[in-house]
This record gives structure tokens, C-alpha cells and sequence, in this order.
């Protein structure tokens, strides 16, 4: 029986083969796919709710019980949102590939990042107690005082397995922003750094800051649910505004916490694929540090219909289209960035392609949210499930999946079957369009979210969605079995099957348990592609032949 | 209930903010379809044109961005600011609720919407309102957060508990509409539904007196306001040194803390329960009990429609 281990030459995967020597590892690559189990199982917990609500509301009396559909959506979305998306492409990827891209041989602090991974899986834990025992019924949003004083559900334990979660993203991102203040490799200077490092730099500031704010909303839940403490409820003399407030001063940086890695990965991506240079690096660089900053500033935006004074609705608005633009700025660049290239339609780029025309229509739909008349008619209608599942889903998945096939080679040293995959990512596509884009009309027509029920007129809409979700369960359950195949039979890759030129790819695949037998030494930025002859140098200088 | 089996090129609505909102909406969807076709015709030309392999020529590729990257970043900041401004204007105009012609307090609870007229007419989950009026609605919820959404009106507000959220409209076309929860209330939000019935005034003025209540609204907050015993203070003979409240209505309070504030429905309200915050110039604090807990927002607003009653800032000048 021929296994990896006897197949591969000596590498950070077959250094050693207990278990033990996984749960007590300190590598970040080891780290890096144990957050990867963690993280697809809850993708699977997350997505097969989704299933069963897209499966209820086929039918427009729904099928599921009103208390089974509230708490299977509140599931939903916690799940997807705090052990999903936002761990997502920062705890795999950007674990395994942040250390090799900058050069260094781990993360700053290797305990604390697997302790990050042991705070993860114990924060699930809770989360899944909080479900056996009955769930939630709150939404993830859990607002006050309904989450406070109404709600029967296990709000407690829900809200403690995200303040738990907070830890590990806290974690998680000191050591990325220490690791690229500090452990870059010489030569390796802050204009030469890939995109994609930038991206989980900007992202790991952004959780730095704001997650402790989740903390403390998810304490404050829990005072005033459980010790009666007036907070949010007026009966006991708070503002149930104030919630709204705090809750979207974590939530709303958190959606860029969810996109921004995708943006770098599609960076990288896109660049590889077309075989020339990104257009515009600086440009690139600022918008990503920008759009962490701005986002910081436009919390109200989810609150225009909620009360608030209509002149701070005015200034949140304004903020709000400035965060637009370096959005915008992002997809021109990665749009120009074919132009004169050398275009190769493999997964990666299908996906990645996918994100892009995926990410304009959420951020084009995102334009009419911020416009604050529009926004009264659209607030809290399946407009705005739309748009934030082209964001998260078309975008942050997509960005997911490009990421996982890009890389797959260096992490398993094996290739995928590329005809599977581009079947897999056109499935994607399509199934997800199908799914998401009659939530658009759905909403526009006045379809409340949240409802387990409609009117009978807003069926043929419905089920257009639901027949795409069927698509899209398919589209993201395929790679489970090619990749898992491919991890036995896949062909060999070889240090870099892509041509790419990050210092990752400078490495053996799967690299060494150090990453190098030396530091290597930067001397160009990222990105030297040239699409006329085909050649391409690495980041430390090497010129090849493509 | 208007059927919707397409989108109707040119969104149907019922009120005068419906034009207003969809003119807007109109341009919005044109200028995000033109943006979106420039980036899918871009992406779909250059995916063709340059595909490994082909022969088209790579040369001369831009190096220098900055300009493209100035000249894209300002033209969409120009776009986006028609925009907020826009939006913006029309925003104002509509959370800023004019005085109505008719004024209907509205009370929202788990899982139901309640109407009182000012004649006192109450009505569940359906609201009767004549055409071509402004209907001033005053809006409070008993228990959590919900959200009066009419789509046909393009209108929307949160109705959050310990506060009073106006909202107003003026329908102009005859029919009923869709009244929805927008906010999520609890385990029956989806059925918490209701409808408008816009009438001509000659049918509001029948069905009004059809469901004639035996008293107005304010007679009945004058009832509710002896049996709270507000009477024994506030009434105008009394000894007690308590603000007469003839005339308060919609004038201007002076605060011990230097500031003015209008005395309207939100004021009264929070005078109510927290009769220890804003306290008027010259009356001393922690006199008045708190009513928080002892009375429902349904009888506040019927006090609340008695005060207003006896005076408004024109009588008492």
C-alpha cells in the first residue's frame, strides 16, 4: 500500500504522523489545516441550514414550523458569519501562506496560534450546546429586547460562544500583524509585499480593533438576559438603539473582515493567470487600507430606518459612498488587469473571475442601500440578503474556493483534476446567480426577510431560488470529492505548477517543516509576469521560462 | 392587493412618495446597469481578445495607472455624490413628518398592528385612510422592535419600544395595500400583516361614522387622565406647584438645564415614565411618580391626544 508518506519526500505533513504531533503542533502550515477541518465542518453545519430554509420556503406556507425556520436561520447566520467566513481565508491561507510569502519559516508566536485554534473549536463547542439544547431564535443580529427579554432561546450560550470566538480572531491577527511587522525576510520591504499579504495585514487590523467591541456587546447581552441589568431594554430604563449601535460597530468592519481576503487572493490570482502585472499595486495597496479605515465609519448605514437623528443618517450615507470607492477603484484594476495579458481559464481563475462580476453587482446594489431614500423602501427586504450574499457568498466563497485551488498544490504536493474543478467553479457560478438573483426582485417587490411564510404571487421567485441553491449545494460539496481524491492519485506538482512568482512557490511542495533550508532573499516586488515572451521571475530573483 | 407577476417597467406605487422614490430608483438602476455592462463588455473583451494563445498583440501595455486610477476614482466620487444628494433630499423630506390632516396612533405588539382614529375608531391589522390627505402617523410598540413597511408607499420605520416614531403619507391612489413587519419580532413576524385601504373622503367620512366610537380619543384621555390622577396636579385650580398643561401642546418648554425643547408627543411621553429628566424652568424634580410599568402605550397616547386637546400654542398665547 503506497501512502504519502512513503510517496513524498520528507515534508511539514509527514514529518511526523501521530496525532499528537498534529493537536500539539506549533507549525503554522499544521495549524493552517487543522483550522481548515474545523472551519469546513461548520461550512457544511452553516450551509445545511441554508439548505433547509431554501428547501421551506420552496412553498408559501413554508414547511418548517415557525420556531424551527427562526432557529435554523439565526443558525445560519451565526455560523456562517463568526465560523465561516471571518476565519475563513485568514486562519487556513493566510496561515500557511502569509509566513512563506514574506519569507519567514513560521508565524511570530506558534503557541498562541494554536492555542487561536483550541479557542475556535471550544467557542463551536458552546455554540453547538446552544443548539442541541434548542437553539436561537434571535437572528445572528441578536437585537434588543427581543434577544434580552423575549426570546426563548439559548441566548446566553449563543452569545458566549461568540465572545469566545473573539479571542481566537484576536489571536489570530496580533500574530499576522507582528509576523509582517517583523519577520519579513530581507529585501522584503513593505512595497514589495503581495497583495494578498497586504490583505490580511489591513484585515488583521481591522479584527485587532474592532473585535473587542464584540466582546463587549456580547457581555452586555448577557448582563442584562441574565442579571437584569437595564442595558438595551426601556422597560428597564435603556435604549434599544444602543445595541444597534454597538453590535454594528464590530458587524459592519466585519464584513470587511470577511471581503478582504478574498480581494487579495483574487489579486494574486488574477495576476497569475493573466501572466502580467496587476494593474495599479499602489493603487491596489491604498484602496485595501482605506476601505479598512472607512469602514470603521458607516455603522449607522444598517440603522437609517431605525430612529436615529435623520442628519447623522445623512453623514453615514456620505461615508458610506466613500467606502464605495476604493471598492470600485478594485474591480477597474482587477478589469484592466487582463488587458494585454496572456488570459488562462483554469479553477482558480474561473473563480476568481466569478468573484469579480459576483463582487460588482453586490457593491452596485450596495450603492442603492447607501442612497437613504432607497434604502427606506429596501432596509430589511430580500434585497439586502442579496446583496450581502453576493458579497459574502459571490464574493468571500468564491475568493475561498479560488484560494484553495490555487494553493492546493503547494499544500498537498499533489495537482487537482483541473477538468472537475472548472466544472465545479462555472457550477458555482450559475447556481449561485440562480439563488441570489431573484432575492433581488423578491425584495424589491416587499418580501420582509426573516418570514416563513409569503404571499402565494412570490412563489415562481422563491423557487427559482431554491432550485439554485440545490446547484449551489452540489457546486461546493464537488470539490469534497476531487480534492479528496486527488490527495491519493493527484499528479505531482512540483515546487510551482502556476509559474507564480510570490516566494511561496519558491519552496518544494509540500514545503519543509521550516519553509526554507535558508532565509531567501527578496529582490523584486511581486508580480513579475511578462505576457509577451511567457517568461516570469520569482520574488527572489529567478528568472524562467513559462 | 396588486399581483405582481413581472417587474413592471415602470414600478407601480399609490402615494406621492412613490413617484419621488422611484424616479430616483430609476436612475440608480440605469447608471449600476451602465457600470455593470462597461465591467462585464471589458472583462468579456479582454478575457477574448487576449486568451493565451491568441495573436493579438502585447505590446505597449500601460505601465504609468496613476491616471487612469485619478480619472476613475473621481468620476465615480462625482456619481456617487449625485447621488447621496439626491437620495439625501428625499430622505429628509420624507422622516421629516409634516403636521397631517389627519393624525392615527399606531401601536405595534407581538404579532398585531393597532389604529386609533382621532374619533376614537379603533381597528386591528387594517388601516381606513382617504385619499389625498397627509395621514400623520404617531407609532409605539408594547413589547419589541417592529417595523411598519408599506411597499405600494415606498415608506419604512423601526417602531422601537420607549420611544415615539413618526412616519407619514398621502396616498393618491384608490385601493388596498400591503401593510408588513420589516423587523424581525418573533416567531409569528411573517404573519404580522396588515392593510391600507385608501378611500375616496366621502366613503372615510361613511365608514368613520359606521364604526363610530362613543368617544373621541381625547375624551377618552381625559377619563385616563383623572383616573391616573394627573388631574390632581396638573389641573389648573389645583394647589399642587405642577406645570398647567392647557396650551403645552407643541409650544416650547423651557429646561431647567438652559435649553428649550417642543413639547410634542415624544416629550409628553418621556414626561410620563421618566417625569425626572427634563425638567421645565422653575418646578422642582422627583415630585411627579414615574408611571413606567402602570400604564400601557395605548392609554399614553389617548392622554397624550387629550392634552393636545385642550390648547395648542396659538390658544395660549
Amino acid at each position: 500500500m503506497t501512502t504519502i508518506a512513503v510517496d513524498l519526500p520528507r515534508n511539514y505533513a509527514n514529518a511526523e504522523n501521530t496525532i499528537i504531533s498534529w493537536l500539539w503542533t506549533r507549525d503554522h502550515k499544521r495549524i493552517a489545516l487543522l483550522f481548515l477541518f474545523s472551519i469546513t465542518l461548520f461550512f457544511f453545519i452553516g450551509g445545511a441550514a441554508a439548505t433547509l430554509i431554501r428547501l421551506s420556503l420552496a412553498s408559501p406556507g413554508g414547511l418548517l414550523q415557525p420556531a424551527i425556520y427562526d432557529r435554523l436561520f439565526t443558525m445560519h447566520g451565526v455560523t456562517m458569519v463568526w465560523f465561516f467566513l471571518i476565519p475563513s481565508i485568514p486562519t487556513t491561507f493566510g496561515n500557511f501562506i502569509l509566513p512563506m510569502a514574506i519569507g519567514a519559516h513560521d508565524l511570530a508566536f506558534p503557541r498562541i496560534n494554536l492555542l487561536s485554534w483550541y479557542v475556535f473549536n471550544l467557542s463551536g463547542l458552546v455554540l453547538l450546546y446552544a443548539v442541541i439544547m434548542g437553539g436561537v431564535d434571535t437572528g445572528w443580529t441578536f437585537y434588543t429586547p427581543y434577544s434580552t427579554l423575549y426570546s426563548n432561546g439559548y441566548v446566553f450560550a449563543a452569545a458566549l460562544a461568540i465572545f469566545i470566538n473573539g479571542f481566537s480572531s484576536i489571536m489570530t491577527s496580533l500574530n499576522f500583524v507582528v509576523t509582517t511587522h517583523r519577520l519579513r525576510a530581507p529585501g522584503m520591504t513593505w512595497w514589495r509585499l503581495p497583495l494578498f499579504v497586504w490583505a490580511i495585514y489591513s484585515v488583521s487590523i481591522v479584527m485587532l480593533t474592532a473585535t473587542p467591541v464584540l466582546a463587549m456587546d456580547t457581555l452586555l447581552i448577557c448582563v442584562e438576559r441574565f442579571i437584569g441589568v437595564g442595558i438595551f431594554d426601556p422597560r428597564l430604563g435603556g435604549d434599544p438603539l444602543l445595541w444597534q449601535h454597538m453590535f454594528w460597530f464590530y458587524s459592519h468592519p466585519a464584513v470587511y473582515i470577511m471581503i478582504l481576503p478574498a480581494m487579495g487572493v483574487v489579486s494574486e490570482v488574477i495576476a497569475c493567470y493573466s501572466r502580467r502585472p496587476i494593474f495599479g499595486y499602489t493603487g491596489m495597496t491604498i484602496a485595501m487600507m482605506s476601505i479598512a479605515v472607512l469602514g470603521f465609519f458607516v455603522w449607522a448605514h444598517h440603522m437609517f430606518v431605525a430612529g436615529i437623528s435623520i442628519y447623522s443618517a445623512v453623514v453615514f450615507s456620505l461615508f458610506t459612498f466613500f467606502v464605495a470607492v476604493p471598492s470600485a477603484i478594485k474591480v477597474f484594476n482587477w478589469t484592466v488587469s487582463l488587458h494585454k495579458g496572456s488570459i488562462i481559464f483554469d479553477a482558480p481563475m474561473i473563480y476568481a473571475l466569478g468573484f469579480v462580476l459576483l463582487f460588482t453587482i453586490g457593491g452596485l446594489t450596495g450603492l442603492m442601500l447607501a442612497t437613504l431614500a432607497i434604502d427606506v423602501d429596501l432596509h430589511a427586504t430580500y434585497f439586502v440578503i442579496a446583496h450581502f450574499h453576493y458579497i459574502m457568498v459571490g464574493g468571500t466563497i468564491s475568493g475561498f474556493f479560488a484560494a484553495l485551488h490555487y494553493w492546493w498544490p503547494k499544500i498537498t504536493g499533489r495537482l487537482y483534476p483541473e477538468t472537475w474543478a472548472r466544472f465545479a467553479a462555472a457550477l458555482t457560478f450559475v447556481g449561485f446567480n440562480l439563488t441570489f438573483f431573484p432575492q433581488f426582485i423578491l425584495g424589491y417587490l416587499g418580501m420582509p426577510r426573516r418570514s416563513y411564510t409569503y404571499p402565494p404571487q412570490w412563489q415562481s421567485w422563491n423557487l427559482l431560488s431554491s432550485a439554485g441553491a440545490s446547484i449551489l449545494a452540489v457546486a461546493y460539496a464537488l470539490p469534497l470529492f476531487y480534492l479528496g481524491w486527488s490527495l491519493f492519485y493527484g499528479r505531482r506538482a512540483g515546487p510551482n505548477p502556476w509559474g507564480a512568482t510570490g516566494l511561496e512557490w519558491t519552496t518544494p511542495s509540500p514545503p519543509p517543516t521550516h519553509n526554507w533550508e535558508r532565509t531567501p532573499v527578496v529582490k523584486l516586488g511581486p508580480y513579475s509576469y511578462d505576457p509577451v515572451d511567457g517568461s516570469y521571475t520569482t520574488q527572489d530573483g529567478t528568472k524562467n521560462a513559462f | 392587493m396588486e399581483q405582481y407577476h413581472w417587474i413592471p417597467f415602470w414600478p407601480r406605487t399609490a402615494a406621492i412618495s412613490g413617484v419621488v422614490v422611484n424616479n430616483l430608483y430609476i436612475a440608480e438602476l440605469g447608471l449600476c446597469g451602465l457600470i455593470m455592462a462597461m465591467v462585464v463588455g471589458m472583462m468579456a473583451t479582454f478575457c477574448f481578445r487576449y486568451r493565451q494563445g491568441s495573436t493579438a498583440s502585447r505590446a505597449g501595455r500601460i505601465e504609468k495607472t496613476w491616471h487612469w486610477e485619478i480619472g476613475w476614482t473621481a468620476a465615480t466620487l462625482i456619481a456617487f455624490l449625485v447621488l447621496f444628494v439626491w437620495g439625501a433630499s428625499i430622505y429628509i423630506w420624507l422622516f421629516k413628518a409634516p403636521p397631517g390632516d389627519i393624525e392615527i396612533y399606531v401601536t405595534a405588539k407581538q404579532w398585531m398592528w393597532k389604529f386609533e382614529h382621532p374619533g376614537g375608531q379603533r381597528e386591528i391589522d387594517t388601516l381606513h385612510v382617504p385619499i389625498d390627505k397627509t395621514i400623520r402617523l404617531v407609532m409605539a410598540s408594547e413589547d419589541v422592535i417592529h417595523s411598519f413597511f408599506v411597499p405600494a408607499f415606498r415608506i419604512k420605520h423601526d417602531v422601537v419600544p420607549g420611544t415615539y416614531e413618526t412616519i407619514w403619507f398621502k396616498a393618491d391612489k384608490l385601493g388596498t395595500y400591503a401593510i408588513e413587519c420589516a423587523q424581525y419580532c418573533g416567531v409569528q413576524h411573517a404573519t404580522m400583516k396588515g392593510d391600507v385601504v385608501v378611500m375616496t373622503a366621502a366613503d372615510y367620512a361613511a365608514w368613520l361614522t359606521a364604526h363610530g366610537a362613543e368617544r373621541s380619543l381625547a375624551q377618552q384621555g381625559a377619563a385616563l387622565f383623572r383616573q391616573y390622577g394627573c388631574s390632581g396636579c396638573h389641573e389648573p385650580r389645583s394647589t399642587v406647584h405642577a406645570p398647567s398643561l392647557v396650551g403645552l401642546y407643541g409650544s416650547l418648554v423651557h429646561l431647567q438645564d438652559g435649553t428649550t425643547v417642543r413639547a410634542d408627543e415624544r416629550y409628553v411621553h418621556d414626561k410620563i415614565l421618566m417625569p425626572n429628566s427634563q425638567i421645565p424652568a422653575g418646578y422642582p424634580s422627583n415630585v411627579m411618580p414615574s408611571f413606567a410599568g402602570e400604564i400601557s402605550e395605548e392609554n399614553i397616547l389617548k392622554i397624550i391626544a387629550y392634552i393636545q386637546s385642550i390648547g395648542s400654542p396659538r390658544e395660549s398665547q
